[in-house]
């Protein structure tokens, strides 16, 4: 059922990330999203930031909704709705977490909860640039090895986190791989783990509109974002149709994922 | 075992529980799953002429176990390019009933063609949604409108045309009436009701639009009473639509006069699979209301004797 909720604290986390905190009692996991609503603006999935009690969602700027969520402050009331999908499985002993952009968001959360419970977790963190690394100062608190790539060098090693995530797989036993980001990169990543029969888990973003598995916004293949995932099996994301190649915008047309201009990943939508 | 078969319009369906329109309908991969599932047919979303967004979000809200309340504003990929869609389905063997909307008679009529173009089965008019500025409710709650609509369409494809009718009228039999005089060849009803909710502390409406269209169990006795009306008034066949969540649901309909039903919400509430279940136990129920078959029993609660002995 709808609830309101009101912004308690406002982080600007890169110039181009913004946290939002708010009180919310309802039980969530790391992985599932909620239908954030801001009156008169619109309403969004947002992948859960934090997960406990005092909840948290990090936006990142895409378009103009974006920027007027990140705008909004302390004191600004929200309407919630879920939360929606399904989680991560926490129990893998050994996790390898990669993260893209703002793909960290919903990864941060996943990581602490699984090194609560007495994982080993590697994060490898990529961006296009070292201001715009997402939660690294979070998961080294939280307990866990931080590997940083940026696409221009600034900080870390130098390309893709692909890069860095291929020498990982490389040196180091994973029961597990955990990835959201742009789905080239978890393109990317899929193959690599798959290389080494290490199963891969991604949450994955698509435009979304009811989150009721009601509206076929969500569609990607057979699936329906909001219902069957967020999170997915790498397998089933690689037959998907689609994945990495385009996503549906408001309408339901096929867009494809713009080839960046300079290194790094194609950006997602919304 | 009941024979669930049933000829709707001249069309063949190897059982009466077709996809409504507006759910799962944007990609071919869903429209395909919803067949897979067991659907009888699968209706597209509607399609208009140029790809619309929609309304901003929020567009739907739920209301417990009533239903939904949704404005979603006819967002569609547009005719140009929703074709690779339908083929999609129909690779997959999928039958598929082309939705249209327009403004008017002549936007219809071409929609209508281009539709017909991908190989559909059929063709269903959507009349009545209440809720896209310019469209729905204005074309779809005159008879005259609906009368020239029908005929337009009718002439400029081969196939079977269906007229989706709004309950948001104080007579839909005369709308029905009138599709019937344009050359529809059947009519579904309903489609959803007007409605509202209001968040209380926010003191405003909860879906971006205001207004928005009620769907699910909530309507069911609305459906059923249109559709009894409706058979009272038209020789053409009838397709119920409206809150069908069971296979008993769908036999009240099924009783009042319809020939086929469309099924939407409970795609939500109980999952794709809900096709599935809703087949094996009509199945199970007409065996055990004494039916040997789904068309014996169309429109037998209008018979004063009954058509079928009842045990259960």
């Amino acid at each position: 059922m709808r609830r309101l909720a009101r912004v308690s604290e406002r982080v600007e986390e890169t110039p181009s990330t913004v946290t939002l905190r708010f009180d919310d009692t309802t039980e969530a996991s790391p992985g599932q999203f909620v239908m954030v609503w801001v009156p008169g603006v619109d309403e969004i999935p947002m992948s859960l930031s934090y997960t406990g009690p005092s909840k948290g969602i990090t936006v990142k700027v895409m378009g103009e909704t974006s920027r007027r969520i990140q705008s909004i402050g302390v004191g600004t009331v929200l309407g919630l709705r879920g939360p929606y999908g399904n989680r991560f499985d926490l129990s893998p002993r050994r996790i390898l977490v990669v993260g893209g952009g703002s793909g960290a968001a919903v990864l941060a959360p996943a990581a602490e909860a699984a090194i609560q419970r007495g994982a080993d977790v590697a994060v490898a963190l990529g961006a296009t640039t070292e201001a715009e690394l997402l939660f690294a100062d979070r998961f080294r608190a939280m307990g866990a090895v931080v590997h940083l790539a940026t696409d221009d060098g600034s900080l870390g090693q130098p390309g893709y986190v692909t890069q860095a995530v291929d020498g990982l797989l490389g040196h180091q036993e994973f029961d597990a791989v955990w990835s959201c980001g742009p789905e080239v990169m978890m393109r990317k990543v899929i193959a690599s783990a798959d290389a080494r029969a290490v199963p891969v888990f991604c949450s994955v973003e698509r435009w979304m509109k009811c989150g009721l598995g009601l509206c076929d916004a969500c569609a990607l293949g057979r699936w329906h974002v909001c219902i069957d995932g967020p999170v997915f099996p790498g397998k089933e994301l690689m037959e998907a149709p689609g994945f990495g190649e385009f996503f549906r915008d408001a309408s339901g047309r096929r867009r494809p994922y713009r080839p960046s201009p300079t290194p790094g990943p194609p950006t997602a939508p919304s | 075992m009941a024979d669930l078969r049933v000829e709707l319009a001249g069309i063949p369906l190897r059982n009466p529980f077709l996809l409504a329109s507006g759910v799962w309908g944007e990609s071919g991969d869903s429209l395909r799953g919803a067949w897979d599932a067991g659907a009888g047919g699968v209706i597209t979303k509607s399609i208009g002429s140029a790809p619309r967004p929609g309304y901003p979000n929020p567009t739907v809200e739920t209301l417990d176990r009533w239903g939904f309340l949704n404005a979603m504003g006819l967002p569609n990929p547009g005719i140009e390019e929703y074709p690779q869609e339908i083929a999609i389905a129909r690779s997959a063997g999928a039958l598929v009933i082309g939705s249209v909307f327009g403004p008017d008679a002549d936007e219809f009529a071409a929609l209508a063609e281009k539709i017909a173009a991908t190989g559909v089965a059929a063709i269903e008019l959507n009349l009545s949604c209440p809720h896209a500025e310019g469209f729905g409710t204005e074309v779809g709650s005159e008879p005259e409108a609906v009368e020239e609509i029908t005929r337009a369409v009718v002439r400029r494809v081969k196939v079977p045309v269906i007229a989706k009718l709004t309950p948001n009228t104080h007579d839909i039999a005369a709308l029905g009436a009138a599709a019937e005089r344009g050359g529809a060849a059947a009519v579904s009803a309903i489609n959803t009701v007007r409605g509202l909710s209001i968040d209380l502390g926010l003191r405003r409406p909860t879906l971006s639009h205001g207004l928005g269209g009620l769907s699910g169990p909530a309507i069911r006795p609305v459906g059923l009473a249109c559709v009894w009306q409706l058979y009272r008034r038209l020789k053409i066949p009838i397709v119920g639509v409206g809150g069908i969540m069971t296979a008993d649901d769908a036999i009240e309909y099924l009783l009042a006069g319809a020939r086929a039903v469309e099924v939407g919400t409970a795609v939500a509430f109980e999952g794709i699979g809900v096709f599935g279940s809703l087949v094996r136990e009509t199945d199970r129920r007409l065996h055990e209301l004494g039916a040997a078959r789904w068309i014996d029993l169309v429109g037998a609660a209008h018979r004063a004797d009954g058509a079928a002995a009842a045990p259960a």
